[in-house]
């Protein structure tokens, strides 16, 4: 069904592009509106017909992945969901990963957001993934969810030192004096490892700047494709790894799966959502040369 | 007075947050004007939503052009508003989180905003091809040059980079499109976008310095003397 | 009462007593600690050495760094448990832990204590299930430092750029001939704003979508005080949705005063710079349909953007208005400079208000800036040689060069 739908995709996408490209050789500009459709096209193409293709983790990725890894058991993990709804289908799969993973590993999980919009997020993630993929996981126990505080690096400046001047109680309003997880919890250098998924302001770069580096705290990061080169000259020294947009997610994905059978079930969206960028990816690159190929016609001509 | 006011809490505060890094006995206040802001900015929050309203709602009793998008801007507003205030169908009443699952916010939330969010966000798929169609023409040496890293880093970013240079030895692995396409991102643009961030950090010490000395108060609508 | 009338008074007295001596010794067994386990039964492992205790320098007395040797049944990572530290006040002898180490790690910094009071340190090692503790430290007090001074190389940086703007600020005022070069998008903005009034339709102004505390924001602004002084002596429309609120209320003063210093208070109108929302897609829907239905003929975009840089630019693009924009955001310069038809660079867009104010003594801090960025251009050509010539031919000097230029530029803490 894989093959038959991707030959199906590729014609389709195939002969439109080679009648646009003979229109193109006549002198005629594409219209954007055909260039969205061809878009749309190559983005459905794949969802519809479920094509997937295998990963493998580059470096940058498997640093991420190796470091909670060595991880022992109860260490304790801060994970900031620093993104909106609008970020949530590149990025979720991130934070979904590093959800299973740290549960599947044992490890307290701090959740926090310095996005307002992040907070629903969180408890979706919480409900979706740890209520019902780790049953046996307690709040206050083994997570805590401390959700939103405005004032997005300010939040950073105060909490890298001291976290009961932000956050007095969990997202349910419950005292975090009475949490087990909380026992011993002074402030972010406490914990042993900040991860941070966003693509805006306040991001990685802010966890980074204001949080790990003067902290000393293994800071990773997951972010959309486009943020992801700003955020290379930090790797691998103030930031010991990154998820670059969707394909970074993929790739971690593979790695759990590999190493996890508990979770070769549990959702890849990552690994689905590599099949639309692969075609769309193609038909970019079909518009590019067919565009060139305009701009020289009518250059030869005048 | 209205001016030497603000140009003298910019003084003050600007040199404050300065020397609060350096000096660990005044780094609390650093932190405390950090709060200030956040403090300011959240009762700022009224008066944009008073504005919204009151642009709005005179559009929609004067039935200007366009009344129907203002009517529902003020809708969504103010439905949103009382699903969050009064937490309607939370489960736990108004005592409990306002996001919880089964509230009207939720759903509004997950079922209207989400949607509406994430089709804007992907807008930019179209948006990235018509530019790209648009943008990447060979008029020159150096714009064939970035059309090349284009394709090179469009083909690293899927899975076909690897089929496509798979069987390259390892001796020439830099040749594999998804390693050529790493190396492109992490040595050239790196380089590139290091030198913009010099030239930014730059800039903003010299915007900071005019600011905090009040040269340049252009901001608070006076000409700089 | 376990006594009553029956029991006679010394029976009564001694059953009082040993009811009473019963409940303290039960309450003190409760409020002790339970012991720190110790070793049980079983070859002993070597406990951890040189288990010494620092004041963490230069903060706020706020943090005390505790150091040890390695434990001669640890091989390495994996070999033997976690190390724990454990700490009390000098008083007491009640150890109470603070933290693990990492694995690999053989130091902690413990970010629990108060400035001023003294503790001790005992870091017991987990092998196999029991625990072997080290000798305690001698007593340390966490104090405040006046001066950070591992960031000393921060400041002296700092203080030498800061020195050449204000240099060449006041070796302007005093008559100094300045060249600045020409930056075509600054040169644009008149014949943009002629467009518009020629064409009789409004001008799009967007600040960006990040609040008056980030300096982009506040370039946009400034660069909004010349716009709309122009805006004002042609009599055009200006049309300004922002996405925080005290950016309006700046926005609208900046535009005010305009008006008023053009002669022309009656032609302002608060409705220019109108509010929209914080939430970033939601912004730029309204400012994408703004544009659709009014079709403004200059679209300005000064300030710091997103991901909704190129559907701004798109969309711009589509009903065939002028853009100029401007951002330091490095992701998003490419899209503006592929969509727009001229670009702002991350510090032309700062320097974009002195430039147009022609003003020596802001001219001035742009030769500052640009001495700034010849010392850096300087050094990274001298960091590159050494580093290249160390790794290449291991020289000494070149490598020794490279080593403090690497700590030089190292901001530690």
């Amino acid at each position: 069904m894989n093959n038959l739908g991707l030959m199906i995709s590729l014609l389709i996408i195939g002969v439109g592009l080679f009648w646009i490209l003979i229109r193109s050789i006549q002198g005629r500009e594409v219209e954007r509106r055909i260039i969205f459709i061809f878009i749309g096209l190559a983005v459905a193409a794949p969802i519809l017909f479920k094509i997937s293709f295998s990963e493998k983790a580059t470096p940058i990725v498997k640093a991420v992945y190796d470091q909670i890894e060595k991880l022992p058991a109860n260490s304790k993990i801060l994970i900031s969901y620093d993104y909106d709804p609008s970020m949530a289908p590149e990025v979720g799969p991130m934070t979904d990963a590093f959800v299973r993973h740290a549960m599947a590993k044992g490890l307290r999980v701090y959740i926090m957001t310095l996005w307002a919009t992040g907070q629903p997020l969180i408890v979706t993630a919480i409900d979706e993934i740890i209520k019902k993929e780790f049953p046996e996981k307690k709040n206050g126990v083994d997570y805590v969810n401390l959700g939103y505080k405005a004032g997005g690096s300010g939040v950073l400046n105060v909490i890298i030192t001291d976290i009961r001047k932000m956050y007095l109680t969990d997202v349910n309003g419950v005292n975090i004096d009475s949490m087990e997880i909380m026992h011993g919890i002074r402030s972010l250098r406490d914990m042993n490892l900040l991860v941070s998924v966003g693509g805006g302001l306040p991001g990685v770069k802010e966890w980074i700047l204001f949080a790990g580096d003067p902290g000393h705290i293994p800071t990773a990061g997951g972010c959309a494709a486009v943020t992801a080169p700003l955020l290379y000259p930090y790797y691998p020294n103030q930031l010991l790894g990154l998820l670059g947009g969707i394909k970074g997610a993929a790739e971690y994905e593979s790695e759990l799966k590999k190493e996890y059978p508990r979770l070769a079930n549990a959702p890849q969206p990552g690994i689905k959502m590599m099949g639309p960028q692969t075609l769309a990816h193609l038909v970019i690159m079909a518009f590019v040369v067919i565009g060139n190929i305009t701009y020289f016609i009518r250059k030869k001509r005048s | 007075m209205k001016r030497q006011v603000p140009l003298i809490i910019t003084f003050v505060v600007g040199t404050i947050l300065v020397v609060s890094v350096f000096f660990p006995p005044v780094e609390r206040m650093g932190e405390d004007f950090s709060l200030f802001f956040d403090i300011i900015a959240v009762f700022a929050f009224f008066l944009g939503g008073g504005n919204l309203v009151r642009i709005h709602g005179n559009r929609l009793y004067k039935q200007q052009k366009d009344w129907g998008f203002s009517l529902v801007t003020l809708l969504g507003f103010f439905l949103m508003l009382a699903a969050g205030l009064f937490k309607i169908g939370n489960p736990n009443g108004i005592t409990g989180d306002v996001t919880a699952t089964g509230s009207l916010f939720q759903t509004l939330y997950y079922r209207i905003f989400f949607p509406l969010s994430s089709t804007m966000y992907a807008l930019l798929a179209f948006y990235v091809a018509s530019a790209s169609y648009r943008a990447f023409r060979a008029k020159n040496r150096e714009a064939t040059i970035l059309l090349i890293s284009a394709f090179v880093i469009l083909l690293g970013r899927t899975p076909l980079g690897t089929y496509a240079t798979g069987w390259i030895p390892e001796s020439f692995s830099l040749l594999q499109i998804p390693n050529l396409a790493i190396w492109i991102m992490s040595s050239p643009n790196l380089a590139g976008q290091r030198a913009i961030m010099i030239g930014i950090a730059l800039g903003v010490i010299s915007m900071s310095l005019r600011l905090i000395l009040g040269v340049e108060r252009t901001y608070l609508g006076v000409d700089n003397e | 009462m376990i006594c009553d009338s029956k029991l006679p008074v010394p029976l009564c007295l001694i059953s009082q007593l040993l009811l009473i001596l019963t409940m303290s010794s039960v309450m003190a067994v409760a409020q002790t600690p339970p012991a720190i386990p110790d070793s049980v039964t079983g070859p002993r492992p070597a406990p951890p050495t040189e288990v010494s205790a620092r004041d963490f320098k230069y903060d706020r007395g706020e943090a005390i760094v505790v150091y040890w040797r390695a434990s001669a049944d640890d091989h390495g990572i994996g070999s033997v448990g976690p190390y724990e530290i454990f700490r009390a006040l000098e008083e007491s002898n009640d150890f109470a832990p603070v933290g693990v180490a990492a694995p690999g790690e053989y130091s902690f910094k413990d970010q629990g204590v108060d400035r001023g009071k003294s503790y001790r340190y005992k870091v017991a090692l987990n092998y196999d299930g029991r625990a072997v503790f080290s000798e305690a430290t001698a007593p340390v007090i966490p104090e405040m430092d006046i001066v950070n001074w591992n960031l000393l190389n921060l400041f002296v940086i700092g203080f030498l750029i800061a020195g050449a703007v204000i240099y060449f600020i006041s070796h302007a005022k005093r008559g100094g001939k300045l060249f600045i070069r020409k930056i075509a998008g600054l040169e644009a903005i008149d014949e943009a704003i002629g467009r518009a009034t020629e064409m009789g339709r409004p001008i799009l102004f967007v600040p960006g979508i990040l609040d008056m505390d980030d300096v982009q924001t506040l370039a946009g602004i400034t660069l909004l005080g010349r716009v709309a002084k122009m805006v004002a002596d042609y009599d055009i429309r200006i049309n300004m949705p922002v996405s925080r609120s005290l950016v309006m209320t700046t926005a609208r003063e900046t535009i005010k005063e305009a008006y008023i210093g053009a002669g022309r208070p009656d032609a302002y109108n608060d409705d220019m710079v109108n509010y929209i929302t914080d939430e970033q897609f939601g912004y730029v829907a309204a400012v994408d349909g703004i544009m659709v239905r009014q079709k403004p003929a200059t679209c300005f975009y000064l300030g710091a953007f997103y991901a909704e840089s190129l559907i701004l630019a798109e969309t711009g693009n589509s009903i065939g208005a002028i853009q100029i924009a401007g951002t330091a955001q490095p992701a998003q310069l490419p899209f503006f400079v592929a969509a727009c038809d001229y670009t702002l660079i991350g510090e032309e867009l700062f320097a974009a208000s002195a430039y147009l104010s022609n003003e020596p003594k802001q001219l001035g801090s742009l030769k500052g800036q640009d001495m700034g960025k010849l010392v850096a251009m300087l050094l990274i050509i001298i960091g590159t040689i050494s580093v290249t010539i160390s790794h290449a031919w291991g020289n000494q000097f070149f490598m020794k060069l490279s080593e403090y230029m690497v700590k030089l530029f190292t901001v530690q803490n």
